[in-house]
């Protein structure tokens, strides 16, 4: 399943956020816990999570800072502000609003009996 | 060994990787480096998973996402990035930190040195206002020499090169001082502006350092020249405003600024701000949009409007040109803005891109020049005998004869250049080879006139 880019685009900045929330991270490591979270169901183009990032930080919600890893390279942390924090939650109150009108939806249109699952892909497609 | 050769080429791959990210404009050196640090994790992730060096790199270049989209996205969030910022950082051109910062001071330096030359002859009793005339005469003479110096410098010239670019300087301040000029005479003021112009090729020289004798070098100069005075007409514009600022400021409690201003603040900073216009266009050629080509552009097309309107207006009406003492300098004017106007649209245009309309424009902006210009000779060579030949009018018309027929053959270069018959690059190289005609022309004014007119 592929979830198309605006939906992708939208739901960065909760993941992003609720990653950092757990603990301060960089690019790659965050990549792989989206994709370990998603079960492989989320597919982000690596590059693309920069310009996340960086957006993040001139908002202020997280904040960066150069660390000189093991071998020797030089590596770009980030960590979730207070406001940070406070974004989170509203964007959690938010998506959580979203996924309830939506399952209130998917209920309705659900024929008595019926498996959800098999009502998710619509007929015709 | 197979093991040493893949990680050097896994090396010179991230190398060239790393250089194209470079070339974007959105993408600056640190973003390079933390998505450097990324490529480099899923790399080492892909190879410890079994897959050889040039396939993993393969794999992470292609995870790593399409350049252009990813440009892009970067361009979204830093918008800033997409108009150069005005300030040096050393980041962008490549340089070394302290390379950058060195030639800072040192232009800073030699700005410090021009405004104190400025005020070195009123060591030895010349008043600014008193000797109008001396300072008019030697004013290239106090910043000219630092400014070539500052691209001795930065050119690394060698001594012999150096002893060379002196000869001109020394021999230039013996012909400014030693002859018995009249006061208020017109050899006087026409040695002021013509000195200048035979210095400013000297310092070309050594702007080109050993590529003065490349039409690349002087080409390279032109521009120079042309973005110099953008820089210069900005400074004195802000210098302006800090003027008035200052006045209005001391005016409000009680104290006359304005002699300070006439003789400290207004000669020193202008002579200071050459070398920092210098070391401005120096620093900032790489990195922002040549200024001088974009005006042009905008300009010809009015400027040929103008003059074919002119020349309608002759034709319809039938009025001949009044001719008047000025008449000969105003035509002289028309044709240094339509050969700057030629110049720098030269200057900016790629010799192998196909011809235009913008060519055609510009042809017919020389042509039409050249009428007006011939019209305006009709009308006043008879006259000119009647008046005698005073220094000035033999000046102007030299002038006016050395830009003729530079305009009248780039006329004829640029036609073939449009029929297909000859190549843009000998209308670049006839305008290079033409700088030396100016500084010529300059220099025997400034040494033949004034006793071949009896300092008149």
């Amino acid at each position: 399943m592929v979830i198309n880019k605006d939906l992708t685009a939208a739901s960065s900045t909760p993941i992003v956020l609720a990653i950092l929330a757990e603990g301060d991270s960089y690019g790659y490591a965050i990549l792989q816990r989206v994709r370990e979270v998603s079960g492989g169901r989320m597919e982000w183009t690596d590059g693309m999570l920069y310009p996340v990032l960086h957006r993040l930080e001139r908002l202020g919600h997280v904040e960066a800072r150069w660390e000189v890893s093991k071998g020797r390279r030089r590596r770009k942390y980030y960590r979730l502000t207070s406001r940070g924090r406070d974004q989170l939650a509203e964007e959690r109150r938010q998506w959580q609003a979203v996924d309830a009108t939506l399952r209130g939806i998917w209920r309705l249109l659900e024929p008595a009996g019926h498996p959800a699952s098999a009502t998710l892909v619509p007929s015709g497609a | 060994m197979t093991e040493h050769g893949e990680a050097v080429s896994l090396e010179d791959q991230i190398d060239q990787w790393r250089s194209y990210l470079r070339h974007r404009r959105a993408i600056h050196a640190v973003d390079v480096a933390e998505l450097e640090d990324h490529l480099r994790e899923q790399v080492a992730v892909l190879t410890d998973a079994g897959l050889a060096t040039d396939e993993a790199f393969l794999v992470a270049v292609k995870r790593m996402g399409d350049l252009d989209a990813l440009s892009r996205e970067f361009a979204r969030e830093h918008s800033d990035r997409l108009w150069k910022q005005l300030v040096v950082s050393p980041s962008d051109n490549g340089e070394p930190h302290a390379a950058v910062r060195t030639d800072a001071i040192v232009a800073f330096c030699l700005a410090v040195a021009a405004a104190v030359a400025v005020k070195v002859p009123a060591l030895f009793g010349f008043d600014l206002d008193d000797d109008a005339e001396f300072y008019a005469r030697n004013l290239s003479l106090f910043v000219l020499p630092l400014l070539t110096g500052y691209f001795a410098w930065k050119r690394r010239l060698d001594v012999r090169t150096l002893r060379w670019l002196a000869v001109p300087f020394v021999a230039a301040a013996v012909f400014a001082n030693v002859y018995p000029f009249e006061s208020d005479g017109s050899t006087e003021v026409l040695t002021a502006l013509h000195l200048p112009i035979a210095l400013w090729l000297v310092v070309g020289v050594a702007y080109a350092g050993g590529r003065w004798r490349q039409v690349d070098g002087r080409m390279d100069f032109i521009r120079f020249t042309g973005e110099l005075f953008i820089y210069y007409v900005l400074i004195a514009l802000g210098g302006g405003v800090l003027t008035a600022f200052t006045v209005a400021m001391f005016d409000a409690i009680g104290i006359d600024p304005e002699s300070f201003i006439g003789s400290w603040l207004l000669p020193c900073g202008a002579a200071g701000a050459v070398l920092v216009a210098a070391w401005l266009v120096e620093a900032k050629q790489s990195v922002i949009e040549n200024m001088a080509p974009v005006l042009t552009r905008l300009f010809t097309p009015l400027f040929a409007a103008a003059l074919v309107a002119f020349l309608g207006a002759l034709v319809w009406t039938g009025r001949g040109v009044e001719f008047d003492r000025d008449t000969l300098i105003k035509f002289n004017l028309v044709l240094i803005v339509v050969l700057g106007l030629l110049l720098y649209s030269v200057s900016a245009r790629d010799p192998r891109s196909p011809r235009g309309t913008f060519d055609v424009l510009q042809v017919v902006l020389v042509a039409s020049a050249l009428l007006a210009d011939a019209v305006a000779l009709w009308a006043i060579a008879d006259r000119i005998t009647e008046f005698g030949f005073s220094p000035n009018r033999v000046a102007a018309l030299g002038v006016n004869v050395i830009l003729l027929v530079n305009l009248a053959w780039s006329a004829v270069l640029y036609l073939r250049f449009l029929r297909g018959r000859g190549s843009f690059a000998s209308l670049e190289r006839w305008q290079t080879d033409y700088l030396l005609v100016y500084a010529v022309w300059s220099a025997a004014v400034v040494v033949v006139f004034p006793p071949a007119f009896g300092y008149a």
